[in-house]
């Protein structure tokens, strides 16, 4: 008796419980589809948000729910939209990879800087006082805001510059919203050629500042035999739709800011 | 009337499950950052001991005591606990999801926190009757509640703080625990 009566209490707790709980998940049965599950499995889980999405979760309910595109998740790139074109029975979309990219060249060499800076060792809070501390106030900081944010180690600071190392980039973008400057933005793997220049001055103050500073004297606008690259606001913007990576207005640059 | 009084105010404040017994501590600093899952967090848990010593007091009374197996209390209260703590947990994810998806693995991690299974095991200890075992119940969760809403506060003031490089993150976190610990302090000898 002393083993049967717990056994039999322990049983009959048990049991009942497992009826109440059967009755509730009945009771509060939640539809999910498990296409979204196996979706959430093919992305990477870096969270970036780089689809426009809250996170990874978010993106494949929104695929399976909303008709969400399935090739916008970057880090991913075509192995993910290979696996969630699989699991929804589509045609896998094109995925074109992409890499971010400093459009800024002024490294110690090339440029100065005004004054030093005590405070905080942030790009954002050097930018504050009298627009940053380097010469071109354009131009990058050099404090590595984009480096603390890069979850893939992807940019490294050298001679006060960030670079990325398109190898590791994911193009997730999180680099894109921590620069105070906006110098960094997305573009195709494939297109070879950068305007590394986003000064807003004009080609003399350019000039004044920094050695690698595009002055905007439109000699590409000339080379370019597809219309691809325009003068705006005082420096060189490459139309990344139009361009054939031809490599005739950087042979083309008298400063050598395109590369 | 006055027991009950002071049985509930004594729950909340001096005898505070988190802040003096050091119960439940790790919903505690897992999902206090958020003021709105702080206190998600905290009625879920006052549900689930309300609702465990509503079912546990007369299993121990009328079950255990008198077949002589006091000894079996805590495997019994804890399938009862899991079972309470399963039922807010489908009952939430239908309801309340985006509070489900917040409060994540604390969610299911309330069948293990102490200070559910305290509750109920500290009723039997102290010999209460059922309608002192509730409102001690009710006490504890709403003790419990208030610390999480107390030190969501403290944890935003603590994002903004400026600490030094070697406290960031958990350090800082258990050394301003330790001071809202400090401050519930002051309540004891409150009610005798």
């Amino acid at each position: 008796m002393t083993y049967v009566v717990p056994v039999i209490i322990l049983g009959v707790c048990g049991l009942l419980a497992g009826v109440l709980l059967t009755i509730a998940s009945k009771l509060f049965y939640v539809a999910v589809d498990e296409r979204i599950e196996r979706i959430g499995e093919a992305l990477p889980q870096a969270n970036c948000g780089a689809c426009g999405y809250a996170g990874c979760a978010d993106y494949a309910d929104a695929i399976v729910n909303s008709n969400a595109p399935t090739n916008l998740c970057r880090p991913g790139g075509a192995d993910s939209a290979k696996k969630i074109a699989e699991i929804l029975g589509t045609a896998a979309a094109e995925v074109i990879p992409m890499t971010a990219v400093v459009h800024c060249n002024g490294d110690c060499n090339a440029t100065e800087q005004q004054f030093d800076f005590d405070g905080v060792q942030s790009c954002k809070a050097v930018k504050r006082f009298y627009g940053g501390n380097g010469a071109c106030k354009y131009g990058c900081i050099g404090l590595g805001d984009c480096v603390s944010v890069c979850e893939y180690n992807a940019i490294t600071i050298s001679d006060n510059l960030a670079k990325i190392n398109p190898a590791m980039c994911q193009a997730c973008g999180q680099c894109v919203n921590a620069c105070p400057n906006n110098l960094i933005s997305i573009k195709p793997k494939a297109k070879k050629i950068d305007v590394l220049c986003s000064s807003g001055d004009n080609g003399k103050a350019t000039k004044a500042v920094c050695s690698n500073g595009c002055i905007g004297c439109k000699i590409c606008e000339k080379k370019c035999p597809v219309g691809a690259i325009k003068v705006e606001q005082f420096h060189a913007v490459i139309d990344y739709d139009k361009c054939t990576s031809c490599g005739q207005c950087k042979s083309a640059c008298p400063v050598k800011a395109i590369h | 009337m006055k027991t009950l009084g002071i049985i509930l105010l004594s729950a909340m404040l001096t005898d505070n499950f988190v802040l003096s017994k050091f119960m439940g501590i790790c919903p505690f600093l897992g999902v206090s950052k958020k003021l709105d899952s702080a206190t998600g967090m905290g009625i879920a848990v006052t549900f689930v001991m309300i609702c465990a010593t509503i079912v546990t007091y007369p299993i121990h009374h009328g079950i255990l005591v008198p077949n002589g197996l006091e000894y079996f209390d805590t495997v019994v209260f804890i399938l009862v606990i899991a079972l309470f703590v399963q039922l807010v947990e489908t009952a939430l994810k239908k309801l309340v999801p985006s509070l489900y998806k917040s409060l994540g693995v604390y969610l299911p991690l309330i069948t293990t926190n102490c200070a559910v299974l305290g509750v109920t095991v500290l009723n039997i200890d102290n010999n209460y009757t059922f309608l002192q075992s509730i409102v001690n119940a009710l006490g504890g969760g709403l003790g419990f509640m208030l610390a999480l809403v107390i030190f969501s506060g403290v944890r935003k003031k603590l994002e903004y703080a400026d600490i030094p490089e070697t406290f960031k993150g958990v350090p800082a976190t258990l050394i301003a625990a330790s001071i809202v610990s400090v401050s519930f302090m002051g309540f004891s000898g409150l009610f005798n």
